[in-house]
């Protein structure tokens, strides 16, 4: 050991904000040995180090909170604020909120009299870490850890790992998506310059030039839309982080500076995806137009051929069962990589079958109606292919709308049902999430209990426990459970208790997931510095912690450490009590009342939805992108089939259609294709919104959740499409009606 | 005391009854008589406090080095109502040098922590102060001082037969003309010197003459002081000679003083008028920019004594423990031709005035 620097550590909790500011409790003669910077910064007196009224903050946190030298800065201590004097600020690299006070000076301003919660050592150059980490492991108490630094940044990477890995999959589906949107317009581009290509082949140009300049085409085509992604995404992150900073609501990202980092690996791999995607996009295409015999080619009206290669069922039908098999394989390092790759399975096997599926539904349908619509529909029966790429875009972008659709709903409405369950007192007192130093101490827990009005008072403590060493903390939650018939919801059954079984416990879904833990098994929590035993009773669900959660007796709490304080409080009212002259007695009567967060079930369960609603504004915003794309494929699709239809409809027009027949013709054929892609996508967004929540969701972050379909949403979902898309139908062929009739005809050479 | 410390500890209920109040230092006055052996031990109520030792070492290889390790003690009256563990009521500094003229500079390195849990103390009752590895402890017949620094190591043994050479008026020390502005202060000189130096890897056994001041006060500095020159003189007649002088701003002196102790154990104390400083030449410290007047002319009572540094850099950066930077040598005593002695140099003020 080269120097040892003892450490108190925690968040306090600062009055009137709902972020906790990280203070470090530190001998500052051993801190400098290990951490240098401590010696950088604006420190004009080194003994304001040592008083016990001054305090350090780094320069991410006076940014922060808006100190800087000589301020005050409060901070709440059990309900009472104090305040202490902003001697200077800290010069670390790291932009990390934090701040610094002398470690005795920690120990009693936090009432935690000869309580460390950390040590940092340095070796001396050519120690051991992994053997000294093992002989302090086993004299340290239970419930340390003995890590290397970047054992922390290590799990807080994890923590958040599944989360960016989701958030990427999310983009990549919109690439996806857009790679389809590519894949339509390149072969339909494709199939009208047929002629043209095929006339180069006949002036003598070889099969490989004309592939490799296709794809050099699209390549380009690739390679400028993906920079222009590139710089788009840039900004619109860059302005993101600057309104909503780091945190989108999943709790991961508190208490941190970001600065936009180009992550340059990762966008060459994106600009290398957009490229690839434009490229693979007209693959099939090229080669068709290269393969074709050039004189046949030269003909017009030869673009049926191109998509007859589609037609085969069993390629689409084994891509899905692959796909299936894969949903049933466990997570691989925490992420739940065969889950994406079942999806993406599923919607490549969906698009695959496309072409057979539409020419089955083309051909079931019934020749009925007014007559452009028959005659559209005829038209569609003869040359099916031509919709066939039009329709996989619709089927990818509907399908992933509405799987993302499905599985926020049912989040959504399984935690709004649990809210329900979860809190069924009247009013609810909180110290303060998220910060270690406020609390109700047992005097103020005896002033809330005898307020006039409160039939019932339940008190809750919440400690954060490390269970295993390469896993989060999990929370310890410790109140009054089977005296007060407050046992939590169970998900399965119950493990009744024998008796000689360690005291009771109920872990929370997301624990059990993580490590295990069965009803009936006996696990080994470090409470009070001991190794306490208990024993499994319950499994319960629980979207408040999401490392997990174990509930235990509070009596049994208070015996093995002695802790006898609180943090939340949940009361019973009398009836005909009211929130608000309970709210003021509060106030008046605990000292430091204000201080405390009142809330009622109902503000709780509003302010719960509004963060999830804030987790999820990025999926929604992904799935609008999704949607947009698939219109967008849509329209480009359906222009493409007009412009290469006009010959086709100069005939018509000769014969006598009139234009808006044509119209109707057109608004019939986008409606059928639209409605079948509709119903495709529909079937195949449930089945990937089951993938999602029984596997992905799973296998990512623990959750549970039960299915709610949103009727109401994907009726209007339908609705909206059906009519956006025979508008785009009716749209593009537009130019086409109106070009003149005689030239389209004479157009056939 | 700052108001708000009292009032964080009063709403808290901290306030404990042994622990020590924040009382005022306790005051340097005349007539007390110095007792041993409890004043060799730490003096916990005074604001500051230090154990000197200064030495020349001669190597089994004929080499010379000067040695220098000092432990700080300073109470900085903060926080002393905090019952934690942890609370910083003494603060404990070293320092640590080898003056050896093949590296041209000194090697020196610096220890800072707060007093508590057996990792660092400064006893009370004999002297027995350490930080870490770093210890300084009386023994029978002398003391004993093991340093294990980033670049040098050493284990030495000092031993005396003589009394302590009560300075001043029998240990009351003036620092200038206020009532108050003095110390309590008693030296060792001619201690005897044995045990081991470890520079760069290579082991040397050493031995030689050293020098031990301990010194404890609460009274700052006058305000128009700037610093202090000190030396202190093994005379290779036998005797010991110490002489300072406290600087103005002007550079001049503000008050001095020194005790010239014979052969046959007679002590005779300087009066302010009998002790002048006369710089003979002096060196820029390159990293610093610092003057020092590193070789002096000592008038002190009837003795003259030109002091000629054993090398000119032996400047001290404390900055990360103490604050200061000092210049602090080993150096030799003529008198014109004839040698009379060695001892060591201090001078403090220099690079800025020193705040005590």
């Amino acid at each position: 050991m080269a120097a040892a620097s003892p450490v108190l550590e925690l968040d306090a909790r600062l009055p009137g904000r709902h972020d906790a500011l990280k203070i470090l409790g530190l001998d500052i003669f051993r801190a400098a040995q290990i951490q240098p910077f401590l010696a950088g910064g604006e420190i004009s007196d080194r003994l304001d180090f040592l008083r016990a009224d001054r305090i350090f903050v780094s320069g991410a946190a006076a940014e922060w909170l808006g100190l800087k030298k000589g301020d005050a800065l409060s901070i709440q201590v059990g309900l009472r604020v104090i305040s202490l004097r902003v001697a200077g600020t800290l010069g670390d690299g790291r932009r990390q909120r934090f701040a610094v006070v002398d470690l005795g000076a920690a120990q009693a301003i936090f009432a935690r009299p000869g309580v460390l919660n950390r040590i940092d050592l340095r070796l001396r150059p050519g120690a051991d870490p992994q053997r000294l980490a093992g002989r302090l492991g086993s004299e340290l108490p239970p419930g340390t850890l003995v890590e290397r630094p970047e054992g922390d940044a290590e799990r807080t990477g994890a923590l958040s790992r599944a989360y960016r890995v989701n958030l990427n999959v999310l983009a990549l589906v919109a690439l996806f998506t857009g790679g389809l949107l590519v894949f339509s317009a390149q072969a339909l581009a494709v199939v009208r310059r047929r002629s043209q290509l095929a006339l180069l082949r006949a002036l003598g140009m070889t099969r490989r030039a004309l592939v490799a300049m296709l794809l050099a085409e699209s390549a380009v085509v690739g390679a400028v839309g993906a920079l222009g992604g590139i710089a788009l995404g840039h900004a619109t992150a860059a302005i993101v982080l600057r309104r909503f900073g780091a945190e989108l609501g999943a709790g991961y990202f508190r208490g941190l500076e970001p600065t936009l980092v180009l992550d340059m690996p990762a966008l060459a791999l994106f600009f290398s995806a957009g490229v690839l995607a434009a490229v693979l996009g007209s693959l099939a295409p090229a080669l068709e137009a290269a393969r074709a015999r050039a004189a046949s080619a030269l003909k017009s009206g030869d673009e049926e051929r191109v998509l007859e290669r589609l037609r085969p069922a069993w390629p689409g039908l084994a891509v899905l069962l692959v796909g299936a098999v894969l949903t049933q394989v466990g997570p691989v390092r925490g992420l739940p990589f065969f889950g994406y790759a079942a999806i993406a399975l599923l919607l490549i096997g969906t698009v695959i079958l496309m072409p057979g599926i539409a020419v089955l539904c083309f051909r079931v349908v019934p020749l009925l109606g007014p007559l452009p619509a028959r005659i559209g529909l005829a038209q569609l029966r003869g040359a099916p292919g031509q919709t066939g790429v039009s329709l996989a875009a619709i089927v990818a972008a509907v399908s992933l709308m509405v799987s993302m659709a499905i599985m926020v709903t049912s989040f959504r409405r399984s935690l709004d049902e649990w809210l329900e369950r979860v809190l069924p007192a009247d009013l609810y007192l909180r110290t303060g999430a998220g910060s270690d130093t406020a609390f109700l101490s047992p005097a103020e827990q005896r002033v809330i209990a005898a307020l006039p009005g409160v039939v019932r008072v339940e008190f809750l403590r919440s400690q954060r426990l490390f269970v295993a060493p390469d896993k989060p903390p999990i929370t310890l939650l410790a109140r009054a459970v089977e005296a007060e018939g407050r046992v939590p919801p169970l998900l399965g059954a119950a493990y009744v208790r024998k008796p000689g079984d360690p005291p009771a416990a109920w872990v929370s879904e997301i624990a059990s997931n993580v490590y295990g833990w069965q009803p009936g098994a006996v696990i080994e929590l470090p409470i009070g510095g001991r190794q306490g035993r208990f024993t499994v009773a319950g499994v319960w669900r629980d979207y408040a912690r999401q490392q997990g959660a174990v509930l235990i007796e509070r009596y049994e709490y208070v015996r093995t450490t002695g802790d006898a304080n609180a943090n939340d409080a949940a009361l019973w009212l009398a009836p005909g009590a009211d929130q608000a002259s309970l709210s003021r007695e509060i106030e008046g009567r605990v000292a430091g009342g204000a201080n405390l967060e009142i809330a009622g079930p109902g503000e709780i369960r509003s302010l719960s939805l509004k963060i999830f609603d804030r987790t999820f504004a990025v999926t929604y915003a992904l799935e609008a992108v999704a949607v947009i794309i698939g219109l967008l494929g849509l329209s480009s699709g359906f222009g493409a089939l007009a412009l290469a239809r006009r010959r086709e409809f100069g005939m018509l027009r000769h014969l006598g259609m009139t234009r808006r027949q044509i119209g109707a013709m057109l608004a019939a054929q986008g409606l059928l294709v639209s409605a079948i892609g509709l119903g495709v996508g529909l079937a195949l967004g449930w089945l990937i919104s089951l993938v999602l929540i029984h596997v992905v969701n799973r296998q990512s972050f623990h959750w549970g959740m039960d299915l709610h379909l949103p009727w109401q949403l994907l009726a209007e979902f339908v609705a909206v499409m059906l009519a956006l898309a025979t508008l785009t139908a009716v749209a593009s062929g537009r130019q086409a009606m109106s070009g003149d009739v005689v030239g389209a005809v004479k157009e056939d050479w | 005391m700052r108001p708000v410390g009292f009032l964080i500890s009063a709403a808290l209920g901290l306030f404990t009854p042994g622990a020590l109040a924040a009382e005022d230092y306790a005051q340097v006055r005349p007539g007390v008589a110095l007792q041993f052996p409890r004043d060799h031990g730490s003096h916990p109520r005074f604001r500051n406090e230090w154990w000197y030792i200064t030495g020349w070492l001669r190597t089994s290889g004929g080499g010379e080095l000067g040695m220098q390790v000092t432990f700080f003690r300073n109470r900085p009256r903060i926080a002393e109502e905090i019952s934690s563990r942890f609370a910083p009521r003494q603060l404990l500094f070293a320092h640590a040098a080898l003056a050896d003229p093949e590296a041209g500079r000194l090697l020196h390195d610096q220890r800072a922590a707060r007093a508590g849990f057996g990792l660092a103390e400064a006893a009370e009752g004999r002297t027995d102060v350490a930080i870490g590895d770093w210890s300084l402890r009386q023994t029978d017949g002398g003391y004993a001082a093991e340093v294990a620094a980033r670049d040098f190591r050493y284990a030495l043994r000092f031993d005396s037969k003589q009394p302590p050479l009560l300075q001043g008026e029998r240990g009351f020390s003036r620092k200038g003309p206020g009532a108050a502005q003095a110390s309590y202060y008693y030296s060792r000189p001619r201690l005897r010197v044995s045990g081991s130096v470890v520079i760069q890897g290579r082991e040397l056994e050493v031995s030689g003459e050293a020098w031990l001041d301990h010194e404890w006060s609460s009274e700052p500095l006058a305000q128009e002081a700037v610093g202090w020159d000190w030396i202190g003189i093994n005379l290779s007649d036998g005797g010991a000679l110490m002489a300072f002088r406290v600087r103005a701003r002007d550079g001049g002196s503000f008050w001095a003083g020194g005790a010239v102790r014979g052969a046959d154990g007679r002590v005779r104390i300087l009066k302010p008028g009998e002790v002048r400083f006369e710089p003979l030449r002096r060196w820029r410290s390159p990293r610093t920019g610092a003057e020092y007047p590193v070789s002096v002319r000592v008038h002190a009572g009837a003795l003259i004594l030109e002091l000629e540094p054993l090398m000119d850099d032996q400047e001290l950066d404390a900055r990360a423990s103490t604050g200061t930077i000092y210049w602090e040598g080993a150096v030799r005593a003529r008198q014109g031709e004839k040698a009379q002695g060695r001892g060591y140099l201090e001078l403090t003020g220099y690079w800025k005035p020193l705040g005590l």
